[in-house]
């Protein structure tokens, strides 16, 4: 019948004006809002159970105020932002920067010279990461020829200035160390996950096993 | 109360006596100026509560920022379109494009000089009420055109077209709609129209009702007919060439007009100022208002708006017969069930009268809606796409 469509509508809105699960459908990103039904099986219990143990959360479950996290699970191999960088691994080779199709990696090292002892690596002065123009293509990851820089696995980085997109060096020594295992054979077959499992150190990343201290020895006894 | 019979026997009393002949003038216009500042300010009241209802039905928050819950929100944007430049447009007429905003204006407060807020509050009492609103409203249909043609602006003088085309199609079943009030109630009178509503109008003639609101809706220009300022087609319409206060006057006039349709709806079809004893009549009236603003709100924040040529159908294909249906109707019954000496109409016939005009409403709705939703069966040609020629050009 024609007209009753309007009708529908009008019942609409006023769900949206009464309803107070309606009220306001805009949430903080990981947020999720979430019925009775979800949380108790959050809990690993049933509905009954679960009101009876906390009925105010259930009351609010049913108002439509419940609100859990929502964050879906990444992939490890998740190319993400937060570069996992290691100092300690890098030599300033800049070969990520080379690689870059964008050109927005910019490395700067100490001048090689008397200061320098022999073993020791360049140091790096400046070595900027522009995010904003970033896009994710992991081929710094795969020049690097010494496994100091891995991908991230965070993407939430909302800013209000493009500036603050631009990683230096600090932030990326203060960046936590959960490398992507992308590109990274050597994390994939040890089964990291860098949501799940901790932060790793730079011995830990490299894509060769650590030589023993006895192997160390008889490598330098053949030299 | 605050009638003007009481004011003016205060000024009398306390002006010395050669003064005794300004009291008349005083006391009208401390009534005028009471009742014109009240308008004003609920207006004002009016805007946050629309647009923070109007959130609300869609799932938002309205103005939430400037005082509890967004209370002075009117008060800032007063301020705001004060410090604004008054730009005039060098090819305006200026003389009209400035009265404009004005005659837009004072129509709405012409309006709410008749109607009687309670029993004994009115600014005047006119025995021809109900025509004196019909003709000053009829007066912003010029005003809405004074300003389209007055700004030299294609969109604006759109809209004016518009205007006019919609807003005397309009008056038409609005003013059919009213005469089915008069005739029930044997007077043109606003306080002839309450005392006469034992029960009240729109359960007797719901057709009636329903006839003026969706008129109504259209003379204030209002979603679903708010194709006077389509914000998509027109940038505006009318308005799109003001700025600074006269905008303001223009968008004050504009929300002014639901409340004096509520006002005039209440008197019309709620039964005015009429209700229970201990709470006193002034209350009814706006609680009755209020409920009638909150309709025209959630219509305007359910329904989308109608096309150029579905608006003007919708005023003479099925306002105007339903509004000539139910005239005939409530004068056939009229006819029928009055006393023949005295002509007067009892409750147990106006209930009467109720019972068979709903049936008669909701079966005249639904006729009219299937024959106007009706659409020939008829396939439509094809339009021939220019990249086809293309193709068979290549070949």
């Amino acid at each position: 019948m024609y007209g009753t469509g309007l009708a529908k509508g009008l019942a609409v809105t006023l769900k949206n004006l009464v309803l107070p699960s309606r009220f306001f459908t805009l949430h903080q990103y990981p947020d999720r809002r979430i019925g009775l039904l979800g949380l108790a099986k959050m809990s690993g219990t049933n509905v009954v159970s679960y009101t009876f143990k906390n009925p105010r959360e259930a009351v609010k479950s049913l108002l439509g105020l419940a609100v859990v996290e929502d964050r879906e699970p990444r992939h490890p191999r998740f190319r993400g932002q937060e570069f996992s960088f290691y100092e300690q691994r890098c030599t300033g080779c800049a070969s990520c920067a080379k690689y870059c199709p964008l050109g927005i990696i910019k490395i700067v090292t100490t001048r090689s010279g008397d200061a320098m002892q022999e073993g020791e690596k360049y140091g790096l002065e400046v070595f900027d990461i522009d995010i904003g123009r970033c896009m994710f293509c992991g081929l710094c990851v795969e020049a690097c020829p010494y496994d100091a820089l891995h991908m991230g696995s965070g993407f939430e980085e909302g800013n209000y200035q493009r500036q603050e997109l631009v990683f230096d060096i600090d932030r990326l020594r203060r960046a936590p160390k959960r490398p992507s295992t992308w590109f990274r054979p050597q994390l994939e077959a040890r089964g990291y996950d860098p949501e799940t499992d901790g932060e790793l150190g730079w011995h830990d990343v490299g894509r060769h096993e650590r030589p023993t201290t006895e192997e160390q020895a008889e490598r330098w006894a053949r030299r | 109360m605050l009638d003007f019979l009481s004011v003016l026997d205060f000024f009398k009393d306390n002006l010395p006596d050669p003064l005794d002949r300004l009291a008349y003038p005083i006391a009208g216009m401390t009534l005028a100026m009471i009742v014109i500042n009240a308008v004003v300010m609920s207006t004002a009241l009016y805007t946050w509560f629309e647009r923070r209802v109007l959130g609300r039905f869609q799932s938002r928050r309205g103005p939430n920022r400037w005082g509890p819950f967004g209370l002075l929100q009117p008060m800032a944007d007063v301020v705001k379109l004060l410090a604004k430049e008054d730009i005039i447009p060098d090819t305006a007429d200026k003389p009209a494009f400035t009265i404009a905003p004005i005659l837009l204006l004072v129509p709405m407060f012409l309006v709410f000089a008749v109607i009687p807020f309670g029993a004994d509050s009115f600014l005047g009492r006119l025995n021809v009420g109900v025509l004196f609103i019909l003709g000053v409203t009829g007066v912003s249909t010029l005003a809405i055109f004074m300003a389209g043609w007055a700004s030299r602006n294609k969109y604006a003088m759109f809209g004016a077209i518009r205007a006019v085309a919609m807003l005397i199609s309009y008056e038409v079943p609005m003013a059919l709609a009213v005469t089915g009030v008069v005739v029930l109630a044997g007077s043109m009178s606003l306080l002839g129209i309450v005392g006469a509503q034992s029960v009240p109008y729109f359960l007797v003639q719901p057709l009636g009702f329903f006839v003026f609101m969706t008129a109504a809706a259209a003379e204030m220009s209002r979603a679903p007919f708010d194709m006077i300022e389509a914000e998509s087609e027109l940038g505006g319409g009318y308005i799109t060439e003001y700025a600074g206060m006269k905008f303001g006057i223009l968008q004050l006039a504009e929300f002014m007009a639901p409340l004096a349709t509520a006002a005039v709806a209440t008197v019309l079809f709620l039964g005015g100022t009429s209700g229970f004893d201990p709470i006193p009549g002034q209350l009814w009236f706006l609680a009755k208002a209020f409920a009638l603003v909150f309709l025209m709100l959630w219509v305007r924040a359910t329904w989308p708006r109608l096309r150029v040529d579905q608006i003007m159908g919708f005023a003479w294909k099925a306002l105007l017969p339903l509004a000539l249906l139910n005239m005939f109707v409530v004068a056939i019954e009229l006819v029928v069930l009055q006393d023949s000496d005295t002509g007067a109409i009892t409750r147990g016939d106006l209930w009467a009268m109720a019972a068979v005009n709903w049936v008669i409403a909701v079966v005249a709705i639904v006729i009219t809606a299937n024959v106007l939703g009706q659409r020939r069966l008829r396939p439509e040609t094809p339009v021939p796409s220019p990249l086809a020629n293309m193709a068979a050009e290549a070949d």
